[in-house]
């Protein structure tokens, strides 16, 4: 009853929420929550395809993104903290130094 | 050896051209002229050379320098023949070239050009000789546009006149008669290049011996239109109408360039071509009659012109014009040898009339106009005496040279049947006698008018004056040399005899011409010898009008084709060239360097911005996915 | 029966969640329902049978990565609220929407290839850890070793960001420094 389209269809809501996240984000910290939303939503299309054709590749591919996910986090808040030391704010706006 | 002769004969002027040409640049240098003139005199020993050669031994020789098409079946070497009639142009090119070469070195002497002017001859000189020597057609159209570039050289070689109106001078400025000859020329060359293309479409080859053995192979209509197309390339060379106005503009040039090219040469590549061209032309009667015709019309209509004009280059200018129209008649009514007889010994005679005619204005100081000479034979006895012989040897009086190349064409229309041909040549010939000798009194008898206008004539320098005679006296001679001349070159011509009734009737005939052209020279005596006297009446009137406005032909074309040209031109500049075309490629730049610009502005450094962008393209990529597969 | 009703909760809490993590000016909240929204993503890979995904998903994402942002919510001051400047809302929810639109358009339509070969199948009658660990452990072996380089060039990476008088060196003699930058300035 439950059809891989359905899986589909709510990991395909749930990456369009994180995109709107991403685009309306000031604040670096919140914009990283977004892209978390992001990655998630393709964790549970991988898992779903593969749970209906019956393929542990899906599964692998959902593991590596988890690690990735967290190696990013440490370094993507490192840098974060160095930022905020360097310019006392955490808004886009105020880091747009690279103006061409 | 005689392939060396040959080579030598053709490529001296071309050395000349080139040594003067490195002195371009430099003020004068009297050896330059020098130099210039040794290197065509050894192309005139060569030249004599090789006539001797040709004439004792009957042969031509036939020389390929070396490949210089060879495309597929496409096959045009640089050859050169030199044969009875080549031999013939060649040896008149370089005696006039070298003649004119020394003349000039005295009357350029004040020019400060001088330098660039040898060069500028020595390469006409030079592409003559392509012209006259090449056996093929293509070598000819070479030569043909080699001398047609080199006479817009000569003409405009005092380009830094400015353009003035028509009343003042009719020619306008130099580089306006250069821009006009060169133009008429090109018109011509069309019809040339087309008659090319059909020689060539027809026949495969442009060699002379194989289009010629080729001929007969051909349909009527093929051969008339070569045939038409070739004589439209010889009428814009050889100026005759329409195309005839760039001559007697071309006298903006200097004298020894009038000599040269516009009396002894250019003008003659037109008939060389009929004449070379003999068999396709012998095919094609109709065409040739219309040639004869329109030579007929030619001689007579320029005549007409010269009765009235007071420019002394002028005058002698539509003489040439008139005799050139004599040398289509005969070609065009099959008699070929005639037509060539009469350009060498027209080239003789015509030639030191415009010479004499250098050395009067020379001493006038640039003035042409024969109202305001008078009484020159004081001073200057040598020119009076050489242009008095000139003048003779046109106007036909026996002995002298033109009496028998004239006479010989006159006879030459009878004996066809073309009376009315006939009766305008003799008409004509009694007029050129008229204005030669109008001419010649006007200038060198009578009042010494020239006083009022303050000016000191002297006569040309000695060397000039001696390097002039070899002319006076081929002038006087060379007429006796028909027979001879007749026996050499219908080796290779066709040959033309006088039928029977002609030979009974040819005293009565010659004397009928006789009587014409001494009562022309008659009739300039009673009214010129005495002096100029002017009548009002006779210059207000109409056909005096029409006649020294030269039918207001000028004027025609240049309402009705040179004004709408000139107006469509500036239309094409202004509204399309530069609307339209530069529009549009501006407008790509423009429109490039903008969106360029403006795509810059992309660059934020606000990282939600590029984040925006990041999502919009995705977002276009899955809606294009979406309905590509929609359609699909 | 079960399993539509757990789909359909889990979906609506998720997307409820996930919006609220995006929309909620307060960083505390933003946090709290995204944690709980990866708890609820784990529950989804516990009705798909991928039993050892759904534990790991718990334990990294929601106790490691969670934990982590916390930290960095400690850090920076996140007690006031965050204002933001809204620059374009249309804009936004334009994008948003279209790219919803496509991809459920995308992935409603049946157009599945149903001849899809599985590379690495699963195999009946063993359990999902025991098979993800041989798939694991033999195939995907070096992706898995180099994972484990990264993560432990991520985590030095982080220390140095992060610590503090990280660029001073705790071995190294750096009075010699100050002898060698004074000479410097005398020449």
């Amino acid at each position: 009853m439950i059809g891989l389209s359905h899986y589909l269809i709510v990991s395909a809501l749930i990456f369009s929420i994180g995109l709107m996240g991403v685009l309306r984000r000031r604040n670096l910290l919140m914009l990283f929550f977004a892209t978390e939303v992001m990655l998630n939503a393709v964790n549970i299309a991988f898992a779903a395809i593969s749970h209906y054709y019956n393929d542990l590749t899906g599964q692998m591919f959902a593991f590596f993104i988890i690690a990735i996910a967290a190696s990013e986090v440490a370094v993507g808040l490192g840098i974060l903290i160095v930022l905020y030391k360097r310019y006392g704010s955490l808004d886009l706006d105020d880091l747009a130094s690279m103006k061409g | 050896m005689m392939e060396n002769l040959v080579y030598i004969a053709l490529f001296a002027p071309f050395a000349s051209s080139m040594f003067a040409a490195l002195f371009g640049m430099s003020p004068r240098q009297t050896f330059v002229g020098i130099v210039a003139s040794l290197l065509l005199f050894t192309s005139f020993l060569a030249s004599a050379t090789l006539a001797f050669y040709v004439a004792t031994t009957g042969m031509g020789i036939h020389v390929t320098m070396m490949d210089w098409i060879s495309a597929g079946n496409l096959h045009i070497p640089f050859g050169f023949v030199v044969d009875q009639v080549s031999v013939t142009m060649m040896t008149v090119v370089t005696l006039v070239s070298t003649v004119v070469h020394i003349y000039s070195i005295g009357y350029m002497d004040h020019d400060k050009s001088f330098n660039r002017f040898f060069s500028y001859l020595s390469a006409f000189v030079f592409s003559m000789m392509i012209l006259v020597m090449s056996d093929n057609f293509a070598g000819l159209f070479i030569g043909w546009e080699g001398v047609g570039v080199c006479s817009w050289l000569l003409i405009g070689f005092w380009y830094h006149k400015k353009d003035v109106s028509r009343e003042e001078n009719p020619s306008i400025s130099p580089s306006w008669a250069a821009n006009e000859a060169f133009i008429m020329n090109r018109i011509a060359d069309l019809g040339m290049l087309v008659g090319l293309f059909i020689v060539y479409w027809n026949v495969g080859s442009l060699q002379y011996d194989v289009v010629f053995a080729e001929l007969p192979n051909l349909s009527g209509s093929v051969l008339n239109a070569a045939a038409i197309a070739l004589f439209i390339g010889a009428m814009g060379k050889s100026a005759q109408f329409p195309l005839h106005t760039w001559l007697t503009d071309a006298m903006e040039g200097p004298t020894p360039v009038s000599a040269l090219i516009h009396a002894a040469t250019m003008v003659t590549a037109g008939v060389f071509l009929v004449i070379r061209a003999n068999p396709l032309f012998s095919m094609t009667p109709e065409v040739s009659y219309f040639i004869a015709a329109l030579g007929t019309f030619v001689a007579f209509f320029a005549a007409s012109m010269a009765l009235v004009n007071r420019d002394l280059k002028r005058i002698i200018a539509f003489s040439t014009l008139s005799q050139l129209g004599y040398m289509f008649a005969a070609a065009g009514l099959g008699a070929y040898w005639i037509a060539l007889f009469h350009l060498a010994a027209h080239a003789f005679f015509k030639a030191l009339l415009f010479l004499g005619a250098g050395n009067v204005m020379h001493a006038m100081h640039d003035e042409l106009d024969i109202f305001k000479m008078g009484g020159l034979k004081k001073a200057m006895k040598w020119t009076y005496i050489y242009m008095g012989v000139a003048s003779l040897a046109l106007a036909g009086i026996p002995f002298f040279a033109g009496f028998f190349s004239k006479d010989a064409i006159i006879e030459t229309a009878f004996n066809e049947g073309t009376i009315v041909l006939w009766a305008i040549l003799v008409i004509t010939a009694g007029m050129t006698a008229f204005y030669s000798f109008r001419q010649v009194f006007l200038t060198f008898e009578g009042d010494e008018r020239y006083k009022a206008f303050g000016i000191h004539p002297h006569e040309m320098y000695k060397y000039v004056l001696i390097a002039m005679s070899p002319l006076a006296i081929l002038a006087v001679i060379a007429g006796f040399f028909q027979g001879s001349y007749e026996h050499f070159v219908t080796k290779l011509l066709p040959e033309y005899h006088m039928s029977e009734h002609t030979h009974h009737l040819a005293l009565l005939l010659g004397l009928v011409v006789l009587i014409f052209a001494v009562g022309g020279i008659v009739l300039a005596y009673k009214k010129y010898y005495k002096g100029l006297k002017r009548d009002e009446q006779v210059e207000n009137s109409f056909i005096y009008k029409v006649l020294a406005n030269q039918y207001y032909i000028p004027k025609f074309y240049e309402m009705v084709i040179t004004k709408p040209y000139a107006m469509l031109s500036e239309i094409f500049w202004k509204d399309i060239d530069m609307k339209i075309v530069d529009a549009t490629v501006d407008g790509i730049a423009k429109f490039l360097y903008k969106s360029g610009d403006s795509s810059r502005k992309m660059q934020t450094g606000n990282l939600s911005n590029y984040l925006n962008w990041m999502a919009v393209g995705s977002v276009l990529l899955l809606v294009v996915a979406v309905i590509s597969a929609m359609f699909v | 029966m079960y399993e539509t009703i757990a789909f359909y909760l889990f979906s609506a809490l998720t997307i409820g969640l996930f919006f609220v993590t995006i929309m909620s000016k307060n960083v505390l909240y933003a946090m709290t329902s995204l944690a709980a929204g990866m708890v609820l993503i784990s529950g989804f890979f516990f009705i798909l049978g991928a039993d050892f995904l759904g534990v790991v998903q718990l334990i990294v994402y929601v106790g490691a990565i969670m934990a982590l942002y916390s930290f960095a919510m400690m850090f920076f001051d996140a007690t006031k609220g965050i204002k933001e400047k809204n620059t374009n809302p249309a804009l936004i929810f334009l994008l948003g929407g279209l790219s919803a639109l496509a991809l459920v358009l995308m992935f409603a339509a049946p157009i599945y290839n149903e001849s899809i070969q599985a590379l690495y199948p699963m195999h009946e009658g063993v359990g999902n850890a025991q098979d993800v660990g041989i798939v694991l452990f033999t195939k995907y072996l070096i992706p898995f070793e180099v994972a484990a380089v990264m993560l432990l060039v991520a985590m030095i990476a982080g220390i140095i960001l992060a610590g503090k008088k990280m660029d001073q060196s705790l071995t190294k003699d750096t009075s010699v420094d100050d002898e060698i930058l004074t000479q410097k300035d005398a020449k």
